[in-house]
């Protein structure tokens, strides 16, 4: 791996000091703090049972913080703006989706090439739209960090006032990318349901048109569970990019702080946790999908 | 085969997408024929000029001739742009403030306005409630206007050699004008430039290039990798199958993202090259191809052709390149059209993160939206460091995606409505 960031803090603690053997001294302090005096192989095993622990090692690039501590300090905003924003931004599509595909027309033709433009836009460039047009031009919304720079987190109202304010921006940027691909993913799974014979034999029967869209959009929705689940790990990487636009306090800044500072233990540790986040989620979804699809509680029972 | 093609074309949305992708395929493939400058040479002192067209101040007054146009409210524009309605609202503001009557100023009328204000400042008054910030700012204003509604021309001086006195050389009139044509040089930047001072333009079309050239070898070795995975493993079965599935269900719930974090964060700052980076998002995308290409290959691999093929005595690769790869081409041709696309939007999601290829040989889309950020384009609001980068990305994956969705109409029938 290159560079030697050890070597890199030892100097930084060593400043101003002329004596070569005290600064091989903190070089070698710093070595065996971090570690990484040990051959590669061992200091992976040692690496491996620390994190079984719970413990992740110091940062470099913010020695003397530890690692957890960085983490356990951004992953909230993180978990606080994602979840809501992709749960908001799926449910927001699907309904819009369904609709296009029951209304078509006009409803249809402005909805579908604007959804395909927005599922196509990165999420970066929402992001930096946004900011431009409601923080920068506009001046309803501040242009960065997670709250006022000016506050210390507390639990006063004006401090959950001005998280609030900050939530805007990346909220309202994650959901509307989020939209668009599960509009278009919607739409056409509706379309095809609603063109599925028991529709038509429904429709024979003389049953109400709003039961037979419950029976249409609740099959529809099963295939859209699967593609969240599926996509779950590109959306969470998108709003990470996102997040950096917006100097939000949360895992993506954390990830560009340890990119620029060259901090190992920090980059591998996040890129830990965020894994095991889609993880998660990944596994919460699949439990939901046993409970929605009947088809799966049948084949259990059987 | 130019059935194929008809039937393609016929489509509106491949039409549509085409057209996007060829045009930004031409320029950047016929735009450095005409203008040859490399790319990422800086051309400019200070950042972030606006885009505009920069003629030469020294040749336009000295050297290139002259010609006198009469033009009705020349002069109007020309004080307009030196006294904005900013600057005529605060002169107001202190006369106001000085104790002249608010319904006698006229901020529309320059003349009568001028007069007012020549008659009444003083910059040794201080005024109540003005802070010397103000003040300061009251004494430019007074300075910059000075001469403002003069109609005789300026005098151009070039001092002597020997003593240094100036002497007059040219008188350049009000109702001056030159043609820009016969000005030596002037230099058109239609984006303006960028932090570095180079010209965003020339940047943005050398940028597409690597960044086509990034995602298209991205798709290739994801599309290579996943169809013979998914080959091998659909039509094996078996143990081979199993250890395949393993690996791709491992790498589908790991955000492969977050694998290209780690692998580009490993290789190192220097040894980055564009490249380097395609291959790097090609090795960590083949996931998708791989599980699409084995659930076809199951399909497949029992029906009647297969299985007189496989009597006939022919051997596994033959079976696969014959008879089951015709089935699965036009799948494997929208696989790569959305390999590309997400190849080029990793890279950006790379650059930004500072992840992206090293910055001193070729610029990509990534970068260009990287170093827009660091220098707070955006914020500032030159919209033309970052504005037109992400409106050519969005562009690429939009007109690729057309296309793929364009080809999934034709190729399967179930989805024409």
């Amino acid at each position: 791996m290159p560079g030697d960031p050890v070597a890199a803090i030892a100097a930084r603690m060593a400043q101003g000091m002329s004596n070569a053997t005290g600064v091989q001294a903190v070089y070698e302090q710093y070595t065996e703090l971090f570690g990484t005096d040990k051959p590669i192989p061992e200091q992976f095993v040692i690496y491996l049972r620390n994190v079984l622990r719970g413990d992740f090692g110091y940062s470099i690039s913010q020695y003397p913080r530890t690692v957890g501590d960085v983490i356990s300090s951004s992953i909230g905003w993180t978990l606080m703006l994602q979840l809501p924003a992709i749960l908001v931004g799926w449910i927001l599509g699907n309904l819009l989706g369904a609709l296009a595909a029951y209304i078509r027309k006009g409803f249809d033709r402005v909805l579908m090439p604007a959804s395909l433009f927005l599922s196509n836009l990165p999420a970066f460039g929402m992001a930096v739209i946004l900011l431009v047009i409601f923080a920068v031009n506009l001046k309803w919304f501040p242009t960065s960090g997670g709250y006022d720079y000016a506050m210390v987190p507390s639990a006063s109202w004006e401090f959950m006032w001005s998280v609030i304010v900050h939530y805007q921006l990346p909220f309202w940027s994650i959901v509307l990318i989020t939209i668009g691909g599960q509009a278009i993913g919607m739409r056409s799974m509706a379309i095809y349901e609603l063109n599925a014979d028991y529709v038509k034999y429904a429709r024979f029967l003389g049953v109400k048109d709003s039961k037979i869209i419950r029976y249409v959009f609740r099959n529809a929705m099963l295939p859209q569970i699967t593609g969240l689940a599926l996509s779950i790990g590109t959306m969470v990487s998108g709003a990470l990019v996102a997040e950096i636009i917006f100097s939000y306090p949360g895992l993506g800044n954390t990830i560009l702080t340890a990119v620029r500072g060259g901090d190992y233990p920090l980059i591998s540790a996040t890129t830990l946790i965020i894994t095991w986040m889609v993880l998660l989620a990944f596994f919460s979804l699949e439990i939901l999908y046993g409970l929605i699809d009947p088809r799966i509680k049948a084949a259990q029972s059987e | 085969m130019r059935y194929m093609l008809g039937q393609i074309f016929s489509s509106v949305r491949f039409r549509i997408g085409f057209s996007i992708f060829a045009f930004i395929l031409l320029t950047v493939l016929i735009y450095p024929l005409i203008i040859t400058e490399p790319p990422l040479k800086t051309i400019s002192r200070g950042t972030f000029l606006s885009p505009g067209i920069y003629v030469n101040v020294y040749d336009s007054i000295g050297f290139s001739p002259q010609y006198t146009l009469l033009l009705d409210g020349a002069a109007e524009r020309r004080i307009a742009a030196k006294l904005n309605a900013d600057d005529r609202a605060s002169m107001k503001e202190w006369l106001v403030k000085a104790g002249l009557p608010e319904e006698s100023i006229d901020t529309q009328d320059t003349a009568a306005l001028l007069e007012v204000w020549h008659a009444n400042f003083d910059p040794t008054i201080r005024l109540p409630g003005m802070t010397n910030a103000d003040r300061n700012y009251y004494i430019r204003l007074n300075t910059a206007l000075d001469g403002l509604l003069a109609t005789e021309g300026a005098t151009i001086a070039v001092p002597d050699a020997t003593t240094g006195a100036l002497k007059e050389q040219a008188v350049v009139d009000q109702t001056s004008y030159v043609n820009i044509y016969e000005v030596p040089n002037s230099r058109v930047f239609p984006l303006g430039t960028d932090n570095f001072g180079r010209d965003v333009l020339t940047e943005l079309v050398a940028a597409t290039g690597v960044s086509l050239i990034i995602g298209f070898v991205a798709g290739t070795v994801a599309t290579v990798i996943g169809l013979l995975l998914g080959l091998i493993s659909g039509f094996l079965g078996g143990f081979v199958d199993d250890a395949i599935i393993f690996v791709t269900n491992l790498f589908t719930v790991i955000p492969s993202f977050i694998i290209l974090i780690l692998i580009t964060f490993s290789i190192g700052q220097d040894k980055r090259g564009a490249i380097t980076i395609a291959v790097v998002i090609g090795l960590t995308s083949w996931v998708w191809t791989t599980r699409a290409v084995r659930a076809q290959v199951i399909s497949l691999r029992n029906r009647d052709h297969v299985n007189l093929s496989r009597l006939s005595g022919h051997s596994t690769a033959y079976i696969l390149m014959a008879d089951i790869f015709p089935y699965i081409a036009s799948y494997v041709v929208m696989a790569f059209i959305l390999q590309v696309s997400s190849g080029i939007l990793a890279e950006a999601g790379l650059s930004i993160l500072g992840l992206g290829p090293r910055t001193t040989e070729v610029p990509t889309l990534g970068l260009m939206m990287n170093w827009g950020m660091i220098y707070q384009a955006h914020i500032l609001g030159k919209w033309w460091a970052y504005f037109p980068v992400i409106l050519v990305i969005a562009l690429i994956t939009f007109s690729l995606n057309l296309m793929q969705t364009g080809l999934d109409r034709v190729f399967n029938p179930t989805l024409r409505e």
